[in-house]
Order: structure tokens, then sequence, then C-alpha cells
């Protein structure tokens, strides 16, 4: 089982969910850290993301857009809060317009990504703290038009590419 | 759409109501029990008054109920409403879950 454990607090509306890899934490880095590789798991198969820009400093900003099977898109927006290489990174997550910019009425979540080392293994921790009701539904109704109740098998056939093992 | 369908008025008075962590103990209270609202209001260094509008707030999102018994007003945990919250939070649960799988197959490639 890759996700070992998760917890929903229903009432400060956080969740927390931990995962260990095969992987060092170097390597699960840069699952983060390389815009081409998080653009082939952020989205669903059916809703790949493209990221345009990923400033992965602290600070820094990310762009993306999440294309549909009919070509429509959906676009976010990231801005790195901590970056700390290898285990460590804070970022606030919201909604953007065709330009990129954030979208306020739609909110932000915050993320906390934590890497660690567990017996060969890494072990990762998310935590994501919502902030408005807007942003959670919109992000909910976002995900179910993104297929997320997809056949898992389907992604094995996206994943052909070997170009990223490193 | 599986998420459940409220209004955007709704999620947001659940959320504004769950924002507050004077009122999340009151729910985390009267889940384990009813109480008066003089009961509660015996529990925190605030006014009668002020316990009573925490209640409101919470009885407009659904979270809680009040009924009049005598003299006193009765609050109970409404678990329905505490349901769609967590509802929501299933949805995004299932995101994660299935990001960690595509992480994990991008992983196994070397």
């Amino acid at each position: 089982m890759t996700v070992i454990s998760t917890q929903k607090d229903t009432e400060a509306l956080s969740m927390t969910i931990v995962a260990e890899f095969d992987a060092s934490v170097q390597r699960v880095w840069q699952i983060w850290e390389d815009p081409r590789q998080l653009e082939r798991w952020w989205g669903p198969p059916t809703w790949p993301a493209t990221f345009e820009k990923h400033e992965f400093v602290p600070g820094g900003g990310a762009n993306y857009y999440m294309t549909g099977p009919e070509g429509d898109k959906a676009r976010g927006w990231w801005r790195f809060t901590a970056i700390e290489p290898p285990n460590r990174l804070e970022f606030d997550d919201g909604f953007a317009d065709e330009n990129g910019d954030p979208v306020a009425e739609m909110g932000t979540t915050h993320g906390i990504v934590t890497l660690e080392a567990v017996g060969g293994r890494t072990r990762m921790t998310v935590v994501s703290n919502f902030e408005s009701a807007e942003q959670l539904e919109k992000m909910l109704a976002m995900g179910m038009e993104e297929g997320m109740n997809e056949a898992m098998g389907q992604i094995d056939a996206v994943l052909v590419d070997p170009a990223f093992s490193r | 759409m599986v998420v459940d369908q409220l209004s955007d008025a709704e999620i947001d008075r659940l959320f504004h109501a769950l924002a507050d962590a004077t009122r999340r103990d009151i729910v985390a209270k009267v889940m384990a029990g009813e109480y008066s609202v003089s009961g509660l209001a015996a529990l925190y260094a605030m006014s009668f008054a002020a316990v009573q509008k925490h209640v409101a707030v919470l009885e407009r999102a659904s979270l809680v109920t009040k009924q009049k018994r005598g003299r006193e007003q009765i609050v109970r945990v409404h678990y329905e409403g505490l349901q769609r919250a967590r509802r929501l939070l299933d949805e995004y649960e299932a995101i994660w879950r299935q990001r960690a799988d595509r992480i994990a197959d991008i992983l196994a490639e070397g």
C-alpha cells in the first residue's frame, strides 16, 4: 500500500495523508522539484497538468493548467512559502484566471509536505489546510470533472515514457 | 457529482461555523452528550449571550439543534450536518490517494 494513513479533522477542516514510497528522499523530492515529473501526477490522466511556471524557491510561484478531454482548461497557481530541500516544502494553492492570476474569491489551500527516510523508504506526509468554503467545494467539483473515479489501470498506459527515471 | 449538493450559502455557513475554536469546542462537547445553553456558558470565560450567539451560528449551519425544555434550551449535535463536512473531506482524500498511486508508478520506473 502506498498510502499508509489519512487523518481528517472535520472540525478544523484539514486533511493529512501519509504515504510511503520505495525510493530515496532525494528521488521523491524530484517529483515536486521537476515540473515535468510533477505534471505527470498532479492531475489525473484524463486531465493532465501542464506547468508553465515553476519557481521552486521560497517566495517563488507556479502556474499550471489542466486540460480536459474536451480541450477545456482549468488553471491554478501556487506560491511556495517554504522550500527546504529535500525534506520540506510549503505552498499556497488556488485557482487562477486565464492570465494565471489568482482568483481571490476562490480562496487558498495551504499545503505542507514533509519527506523523511524510514527504513530505506521515504515517508511523505501532506497536510492540507482549507481556508474557505468555495475553495474546497470548487476543488472537489473540479476533481469530479477530472474523472477522479477513473480506473487506476488506465494510468499505467500513460506512464510509458521512462525518460524521467533517474 | 458525488459531492453533496450543498448550496454555496449552506457551505458558507458550515465552514464559517467551524472556523471558530469555541464553536468547534461546543460541537465536541455536545457530541459527548446534550447540554443546556447555560450549562455550556458555564464552561467558557465569556458571557451567556456570547455563548448563545455561538450556538446560534452552529444551529444555522445545521451542526447542532436547539430545543426548549422547560426554561432551558437544550443543545444537541446534528450528525447529518457533521457528516456533510466529513463527506467533503472524503472527496479530497480520494484525490490525494490517486496522486500517491501515480507518484509510486513514476518512482517505480527507476
